[in-house]
């Protein structure tokens, strides 16, 4: 990739508050409040499967048994990393689709392998 | 030589001359290819290297273990250890891999200040020996207990190697090295889980055939005088449960050795792709973890429940010569299982055997079992490839390189990495034959201390641009100068009395209290000292987008190129 360093990089001095940036950059605005946005939800996911249903409310989860497993411990020893994983699978899913929306994608990527 | 030595032996040699084979053919010569293998690396190869990385002796040797003995709680290892990929991938990774240098200290000098830089190089050099150690002692065990080494010859021969091909290779060699390690580690792990799970239940996925026996596992565990294998929150109080997952978690997002391998990938996108394929190839592993250790704590307490003394198992035997398993004086039949060395139970089993001792317990094939000895000794061999190259990049990059010689040259500073880490190498192989007695302890430390340091520093530093070096520099002392006080104050480890825990919170848990005060101190103090330089605001807005914008529209396309 070419490396794109902040000296190297001339923009008009844009001042450092994010409120104030100029009309033309409202782009980076927009793809950063979305890419924030995307972030937001999927920790809150995070946090409910994990600490929610794995901690919190373990015990009342366990009253309930599916295939062996109380559903509380299921939530703590195997379906919060299963789900960890594809909360990954799926930001970088819906990175890839901003990214190229926005054009910020990078023009010689590798090919992600799936 | 027993069948299961010589098939030991077999494994081990034969993982070791790839292992070095590949150190060999992929030796560097240039600084790039050492730290950050010239970033180069596909993402799939990076996420098993990560994995490897990642999953040290602890995991492979010690997790289960400590699961089949502390039930439904061990949950704060398998979540803690795994959650934390989450926050990387959404918090850090990119955003480091677009800013694109060497070290994670480097990050921090250059977001914030010099001084901020030389704390955090110590502090990652301090964080990265400790588990340095670890490693060491875990390959020691492995070898005294299958090539009746003693534990000094073990940790002597483990140590070369590992030292030869990290001083050697780089993370170019390492990182190619550590994806045949994740490849054996997996192998060695999966193999004997699927065989004990087929054989036990008819099912041979671990992971779903597990819940099958956990009614039998809590009905015998009560029997032999133990918690029920479900039950919540019978090995530590909710809160601590929490606040521990918590603080293996941002502990997790804030390790200097497991940051700094997303700036081998060669993009943006390929750094939160390959913390998917590291998470990914862990997790494999992490959700078997919990079968192997329900599967082998039944088979366990199934085998010695109402035995008499003389007539237990093969393993009990060929382990107690390694002093980590022990029958009681004067038991004449089991009647109480325990792991604790002071319970007074009629069998004693110390958590760290029951991996290793897994297929001989089940009555596996003798192959099977030098395959698992394999398997440990890459994990444990992995970790500290990783963490020697931290130390010797944080050494040679942050401190000799910033603080004793600016003009150094590429060569001079390639020869203090590898002096460094020679003597990283000398030094824990002295600290692994002569363990410290809280070794366990001062893993939790360092995992306490990341979280309390680097990560709310980071990730401030990236996520809010008005975020200063006073600020950073404040909260990171703060933070870690909050956390190592409590652990002093509840831990007997400096010789001082160990206190009863404040409101039920371990010095294992209180890394997330420390984080969080971390983040409080830092943007109060940032607030009320000037604002960093538009420089650093530059930087901070340019590492948010993972390239220059192309051209779409005229006037959005003038300013941005």
């Amino acid at each position: 990739m070419t490396e794109v360093t902040p000296e190297k990089e001339t923009r008009g001095g844009e001042p450092p508050p994010p409120g104030s940036a100029p009309p033309d950059n409202g782009w980076r605005k927009e793809y950063w409040s979305r890419n924030l946005r995307l972030m937001v939800i999927l920790l809150a996911i995070w946090f409910i499967v994990s600490f929610g249903f794995g901690v919190l409310l373990i015990e009342p989860l366990n009253e309930i048994v599916i295939a062996g497993f109380p559903l509380g411990f299921w939530f703590a020893q195997q379906g919060s990393i299963y789900v960890f994983v594809i909360l990954i699978l799926v930001y970088a899913k819906m990175m890839d689709r901003l990214d190229s929306q926005f054009g910020v994608d990078e023009p010689e990527t590798e090919g992600a392998a799936k | 030589m027993s069948d299961i030595q010589l098939w030991t032996l077999v494994f081990i040699g034969g993982s070791f001359a790839v292992y070095l084979y590949i150190a060999w053919r992929s030796r560097v010569k240039e600084t790039a290819g050492f730290y950050v293998a010239g970033q180069g690396i596909p993402t799939v190869a990076n996420g098993a290297a990560v994995a490897a990385d990642w999953m040290s002796a602890a995991s492979f040797i010690s997790m289960a273990g400590l699961i089949a003995f502390l039930g439904s709680d061990g949950s704060i290892y398998l979540m803690g250890w795994t959650g934390g990929y989450v926050l990387l991938a959404l918090l850090i990774a990119p955003y480091l891999r677009k800013w694109g240098k060497f070290t994670v200290p480097e990050f921090v000098g250059d977001r914030y200040s010099e001084t901020v830089r030389t704390v955090a190089a110590v502090a990652a050099i301090i964080i990265s020996f400790t588990y340095v150690v670890g490693q060491m002692r875990g390959g020691g065990i492995v070898f005294s207990r299958f090539l009746g080494l003693d534990v000094t010859g073990g940790v002597i021969v483990a140590a070369v190697i590992i030292g030869l091909y990290a001083v050697l290779g780089g993370m170019k060699g390492i990182t190619w090295t550590q994806v045949a390690q994740y490849t054996v580690l997996i192998v060695a792990y999966l193999i004997p889980a699927v065989a004990v799970a087929q054989q036990m239940t008819g099912i041979p996925v671990p992971q779903v055939s597990f819940g099958q026996i956990l009614d039998e596992l809590n009905a015998i565990s009560l029997e032999l005088g133990l918690a029920q294998f479900t039950d919540a929150f019978a090995a530590r109080p909710q809160i601590d449960v929490f606040l521990v997952t918590m603080s293996l978690m941002i502990g997790t997002a804030g390790l200097p050795h497991v940051i700094v391998r997303f700036y081998t990938t060669k993009s943006v996108r390929g750094a939160r792709y390959s913390a998917f394929w590291a998470l990914f190839f862990i997790a494999l592993l992490y959700t078997t973890a919990p079968a192997v250790g329900a599967f082998t704590k039944l088979n366990l307490l199934q085998g010695v429940n109402g035995v008499s003394a003389d007539a237990l198992p093969s393993w009990v035997n060929n382990w107690a010569a390694t002093g980590l398993v022990t029958v009681g004086d004067g038991v004449t039949t089991i009647n109480s299982v325990s792991n604790s060395p002071t319970s007074g139970a009629d069998l004693i089993v110390n958590n760290d055997i029951l991996v290793l001792a897994s297929p001989e317990i089940a009555g596996l094939p003798a192959p099977i079992v030098g395959l698992v000895a394999a398997g440990g000794l890459a994990a444990a061999m992995s970790t500290a490839a990783g963490l020697l190259l931290v130390i010797s990049s944080s050494f040679s990059h942050d401190l000799y390189f910033r603080r004793v010689k600016r003009d150094s040259t590429d060569a001079q500073r390639l020869l203090a990495g590898r002096i460094a880490m020679g003597l990283a190498v000398l030094i824990s192989i002295y600290a692994g034959i002569n363990p410290p007695a809280f070794v366990a302890q001062v893993v939790a430390f360092a995992f306490g201390l990341a979280a309390a340091s680097f990560f709310p520093v980071i990730v401030l530093g990236i996520f809010w641009k008005r975020c200063n070096s006073a600020g950073a520099a404040a909260g990171m002392i703060t933070g870690m100068v909050f956390t190592a006080t409590y652990m002093i104050y509840t831990l007997p480890v400096f010789g001082t009395e160990a206190n009863p825990h404040i409101l039920d919170i371990s010095p294992e848990g209180i890394g997330t209290i420390g984080a969080i005060v971390n983040f409080i101190v830092t943007i109060a103090v940032s607030k009320m000292t000037a604002p960093p330089r538009d420089e650093i605001a530059e930087m901070v807005e340019n590492i948010r987008y993972p390239s220059e914008r192309r051209t779409v529209t005229a006037g959005a396309a003038t300013d941005a190129s």
